[in-house]
């Protein structure tokens, strides 16, 4: 399982990327393993307003489905037009082909995103989650 | 071993269980277009011998075992009195004392148990072998050609349901042709310790045809296309096998009582209060199990399995229904005064009724 040193997590296994005020968002390497073949994001379209902690889509794979929860406040303003027609590219490259959506922050004061995690808390999560059976 | 090919286990009914070795799709589609080999060491098996074996288990189950000859298998279930179905089950007739009875893992207590009560007075032992058996399935329409470089017997004369004792990869097995996948295949039971030798030997005669170690999630897509009920889901403690479509498995007219006989002919007699459906669906939000199904906007029965179908290319599902809806569906698919749709987490999916199974493999 991998998670790049660069990027910030949620607890709810998204990813994301900063960009000065935008940020890319998609799901984790343990999130995708977990899923299984994705075989539909329903990402929130662009225009729309997303909040933190709030689901915003869904992840369809062969066993299960998963909500999106927003990393961030803001609007979203661009989504990943090839996951359409390839879901599977959110298990085969999910920090990079397989990224979902962009957000225009509210706010960007602050360096990072209130509530993110970093790579180091994200991968000590993860560890705690396995740990209990999750 | 099978966390050496890279599985994601996950804990089933108590074993420790292959869930997906890689991709569960492709696992899929290797089993439509080449082979796949499962690990279902977890299923449970019960022996019933004796003199008496045959007349208890024509009274223990609603099929008639007493009639398969002896090589021959046949599907089955177990019922409560009030017709509620306990399992479903294969009994394998080894020889005309001695049975073989496959449960499903989480039930084999239950089965064992109603086995043993339902015995009692007969000339029959019951015991639990489960531990003494490995089981590994090879499904897909290479399976039979992969077998056949493992072993003198000849296939051609294995039927369907049909069993024997063999040797294959140089140990002896019971060498059964049953499947759970809707394809052309072969169940093997070994001794627990020939198993992983078995599964590497077929592993290497496979390669080449394109068999791949395949889990438990591909095991439920497979058996979904196929039309094949799961226990837990389609079938249950308050599910009659007549609910499900397969009051054949009832054998009504055998001679002698059986538990329950009164009331499943009872619910045979009467008019049916749901029937089983399948359901595609063309949005690509899957109908999944307990989800709502409405007609008209109402609700009028419940999903029991769906999943995106890997070879139809379109979520799918099966669902108890009503049966005036299910009459009404069929008689005006897509169009008329009905609209069939499943409730997907709050948003209707527009769901076409389709007969069942979704999949039938090439003749």
């Amino acid at each position: 399982m991998t998670v790049p040193s660069e990027l910030y997590y949620t607890p709810e296994h998204e990813w994301v990327a900063i960009s000065g005020s935008t940020v890319s968002v998609g799901i984790t390497d343990h999130a995708q393993r977990a899923l299984g073949d994705v075989v539909f994001v329903s990402a929130p379209a662009a225009g729309s307003r997303v909040t933190a902690g709030e689901p915003c889509g869904e992840v369809e794979s062969t066993k299960s489905v998963s909500d999106i929860y927003s990393p961030v406040d803001g609007e979203v303003t661009e989504v990943n037009p090839e996951i359409d027609d390839d879901p599977g590219l959110v298990n085969s490259d999910p920090y990079g082909a397989g990224w979902m959506f962009r957000v225009r922050l509210d706010d960007t004061e602050g360096d990072v995103p209130p509530g993110l995690l970093s790579a180091a808390e994200y991968a000590a999560l993860t560890k705690e989650q396995q740990e209990d059976g999750e | 071993m099978h966390e050496k090919l890279g599985a994601s286990l996950t804990d089933f009914a108590g074993w420790l269980m292959p869930l997906r070795y890689g991709s569960e799709t492709a696992e899929h589609t290797a089993v439509r277009t080449a082979a796949g080999l499962f690990d279902l060491s977890h299923m449970g098996e019960i022996a019933v011998t004796g003199h008496g074996a045959a007349a208890a288990l024509d009274y223990a189950l609603t099929g008639e075992p007493s009639a398969l000859k002896p090589g021959r298998a046949r599907y089955t279930m177990i019922c409560a009195a009030d017709g509620g179905i306990l399992d479903d089950l294969i009994v394998y007739r080894l020889a005309d004392n001695d049975f073989l009875v496959v449960a499903n893992a989480a039930n084999s207590a239950v089965v064992g148990a109603a086995l043993a009560d339902r015995a009692a007075g007969h000339d029959a032992a019951v015991n639990d072998r489960t531990d003494d058996y490995g089981l590994i399935a090879i499904q897909g329409p290479q399976a039979a050609a992969i077998l056949a470089r493992l072993t003198d017997a000849d296939l051609t004369t294995v039927k369907y349901y049909g069993s024997y004792p063999v040797q294959v990869a140089g140990h002896p097995v019971l060498l059964a042709r049953t499947g759970y996948t809707g394809e052309d295949g072969f169940e093997i039971f070994t001794a627990p310790g020939d198993a992983e030798h078995l599964w590497a030997e077929l592993t290497d005669a496979g390669a080449a045809d394109g068999l791949v170690p395949a889990g438990l999630a591909a095991r439920d897509t497979l058996r979904l296309e196929a039309g094949m009920p799961l226990y837990g889901n389609e079938l249950a403690a308050d599910r009659t096998p007549f609910d499900a479509g397969l009051g054949r498995v009832v054998k009504l007219d055998k001679p002698g009582d059986f538990v329950g006989r009164h009331a499943l002919a009872d619910r045979a007699a009467a008019a049916p209060q749901r029937e089983l459906i399948g359901l595609t669906s063309q949005s690509r939000r899957v109908p999944r199990h307990g989800y709502p199904v409405l007609w008209n906007g109402e609700p009028c029965g419940t999903v029991t399995s769906g999943a995106p179908s890997p070879t139809l290319g379109v979520p799918i599902a099966m669902a108890y229904v009503r049966p005036d809806v299910a009459a009404a569906a069929a008689n005006e698919p897509g169009t008329g005064t009905g609209t069939l749709a499943v409730d997907v987490r709050g948003r209707a999916e527009p769901a076409t009724l389709v007969e069942l199974p979704f999949y039938r493999r090439p003749a």
